[in-house]
């Protein structure tokens, strides 16, 4: 077992290099001049060559990445000695376009991030696995048809036309609700969350539907399972043997799933947030590409591709925890 | 079980299909396919494609028929601060679904158009997509080994990427790039970058698919019974090996492709995808945020006609996948 972790846990260090390596090559080789960024509208053709030797653009690009990964272990000092700026560790580059260390806007938009998903998740299991489970039980009935039918539009229903259709149902023609809008939950909880509600729902809907159809059929395959029919036949009541039973067996691979969904969304919600407007990794990022603000791209990559990577190690060895067959397997 | 009913019942009764007599000489092919004709949902699906492709086909024709112009600029139909005349986005003779906001142009000219470009994007990214993947999936099945383990390892590289970033991120510079090595400039360059996007992201779960059928397919008695014969591979991958994939490719393919007609709407929306004037339902989508306070009709028409369209492909591939890959039936379990 520990021989698995160990290699789970290198796969993943090895995976993180080589999309880290990937990001910055990727983003480095593009034609835009990253050194043009830093002078503005006052660039002439001097200052760009001289931006770009003292950021050490003019640099091989291995020799640049080597910096790169560096700041992030120790720190690093942008810009022309006498006018520069230094960025604690772990230094993710410096947006010329905000003035500002890219970590400190990485760390200031997070948390609107990780308030989106975080609700948004708690909704998409709530309905995701409660109908679900409502369907499996009630198989063939008014509940299964309703749940399928649910889930079927739900993932037909494009995101942002439904983010759209929300806001003008229940803002602006039911007035239920102010525009949504970021608080900060210790600033005001109550606006935090009234706040939140419509972005919630439109990330929960669709990852809603995929979960009705998961859970709905993890718990008919296991109801299928020789154990169940044998603690039916031992006289288990059907109440007891579905929670205690049948739903822990069905929802195992269903959480390791939520687990990667979570954390992709936790990259940045890019449509949620463009749409309602919320400042967070998502709408950074996209602010990113209108700017062609490069060090602020990189990073957003990065982190996003750093969690869906770790997520993956996580998951797979709590698997490993809970089936003893996965083990072997990698 | 859905009855049929009115004219498919004609073409294959439940009885018919039943009779043992005829059973016998079906494929599992056919027998998909009278499956599919029994499931009235996705009967309807199915028909709501064709309709929409049909309406892409002969999009010029049918706008000239009924003088549906999508580039028109009509002056006379909207107001003085640029909100169309009349009731529900100015739903008239001349313009069955309402005009354009700011322009006049007409609605349902520009969705039929629009329907090309979210077939076009869906058609061909799910073949690019589904094409690479099957040739690598194939390929690591067959070779196992080093070549399995490279195309393996570079799927799982791939999926670390946030892909709708990456999408977003590398729009301007890599259409840019497109134009130099001779793209055509403007919407064909977008559009052969969505594509190829699409492409590089899409490649990993058909191939992922594959891999696994190949790896134990190989293992089968005909397999081995036609290598004993001293069957050359190109005939065993063309003929023991594909026709044994079909089936899975493509209801995997009829489920992709909703999802590429949705990317495309997105990124036009987001302002990232195609320019206008060119009409894409993403496009007027995007366009109708400035008006729906003031013109709702503008942001629910195009959003609805998006919706049924990537609505009936799920409804026609949730059936696909009933009749032709009785394991994952959703009644059966």
């Amino acid at each position: 077992m520990i021989y698995f972790v160990i290699r789970r846990l290198l796969f993943a260090v090895v995976l993180l290099f080589v999309v880290s390596f990937f990001t910055y090559v990727l983003f480095t080789a593009l034609p835009t001049n990253p050194a043009a960024l830093t002078c503005g509208k006052n660039c002439t053709p001097e200052v760009i060559a001289r931006n770009e030797v003292r950021l050490g653009y003019d640099q091989p690009i291995h020799v640049q990445y080597g910096r790169f990964l560096k700041g992030i272990f120790a720190g690093r000092t942008y810009g022309p000695e006498g006018a520069s700026v230094h960025c604690p560790a772990p230094a993710l580059g410096y947006s010329f376009e905000y003035h500002e260390c890219v970590t400190d806007l990485i760390t200031r938009t997070f948390p609107v991030t990780l308030s989106v998903a975080i609700g948004a998740f708690v909704l998409w299991m709530g309905i995701g696995v409660g109908l679900g489970t409502l369907a499996a039980l009630r198989r063939g009935r008014w509940q299964d048809r309703f749940a399928t039918t649910f889930s079927v539009v739900g993932i037909s229903l494009p995101t942002f036309f439904f983010a759209l259709l929300a806001i003008l149902v229940i803002v602006i023609w039911g007035g239920l609700l102010d525009f949504p809008q970021y608080t900060g939950f210790t600033e005001n909880p109550i606006k935090w969350f009234s706040g939140l509600l419509l972005p919630w729902a439109t990330l929960a809907i669709l990852s809603a539907s995929t979960y009705v159809r998961l859970t709905r059929n993890g718990i008919l395959e296991v109801m299928n399972e020789e154990f169940v029919r044998l603690g039916l036949a031992k006289g288990v009541k059907r109440r007891t043997l579905i929670i205690k039973y049948v739903m822990r067996a069905a929802m195992v691979p269903i959480v390791t799933i939520a687990g990667l969904d979570f954390a992709a969304l936790l990259g940045g919600a890019v449509i949620t947030e463009s749409v309602f407007n919320l400042p967070g990794m998502g709408k950074l990022s996209i602010r990113a590409v209108t700017d062609s603000d490069l060090p602020v791209l990189v990073a957003t990559t990065l982190v996003a591709a750093v969690l869906i990577v770790v997520a993956n190690a996580v998951v797979d060895i709590l698997y490993g925890f809970l089936d003893p067959r996965v083990r072997e397997k990698v | 079980m859905a009855r049929v009913r009115g004219k498919f019942a004609k073409k294959e009764t439940t009885a018919e299909v039943m009779d043992p007599t005829k059973v016998v000489g079906l494929s599992p092919f056919q027998l998909g396919i009278a499956r599919l004709r029994r499931d009235r949902v996705a009967v309807i699906g199915f028909w709501v494609i064709v309709a929409f492709v049909f309406m892409a086909v002969f999009a010029p024709i049918i706008v000239k028929i009924f003088g549906l112009d999508p580039y028109k600029l009509d002056r006379s139909a909207i107001n003085d601060y640029g909100l169309p005349k009349g009731p529900f986005g100015g739903i008239s003779w001349d313009h069955p679904l309402g005009v354009e906001p700011g322009t006049g142009r007409d609605i349902l000219g520009r969705l039929i158009y629009g329907a090309r470009i979210s077939l076009l994007v869906g058609t061909i990214g799910t073949i690019l997509t589904t094409s690479v993947g099957l040739v690598l999936g194939m390929i690591a099945g067959l070779r196992r080994g080093i070549v399995d383990a490279i195309i393996s390892r570079l799927g799982d590289v791939t999926l670390a990427f946030p892909s709708l970033l990456l999408l977003i991120a590398l729009n301007q510079p890599f259409t840019q790039r497109l134009v130099d090595l001779g793209v055509p400039r403007g919407n064909t360059a977008r559009l052969t970058y969505i594509l190829l996007v699409l492409m590089i992201f899409g490649w990993v779960y058909v191939a992922r698919l594959v891999r696994g059928q190949v790896l134990s397919l190989r293992e089968r008695e005909f397999i081995e019974a036609a290598r004993s014969f001293g069957a050359p591979n190109r005939h065993i991958i063309f003929k023991e090996l594909l026709p044994n994939l079909w089936p899975q490719i493509i209801v995997l393919v009829s489920l992709s492709l909703p999802g590429y007609v949705s990317i495309e709407a997105t990124l036009s929306f987001l302002g990232l995808g195609l320019y206008a004037p060119t009409a894409s339902w993403g496009l007027m989508l995007g366009d109708s945020v400035g008006y729906y306070r003031s013109d709702p009709t503008y942001l629910v028409i195009p959003g609805l006609t998006l919706m049924i369209l990537v609505l009936a492909f799920n409804l026609f591939g949730d059936g696909l996948r009933d009749a032709f890959d009785p394991r994952s039936d959703r009644q059966q379990l």
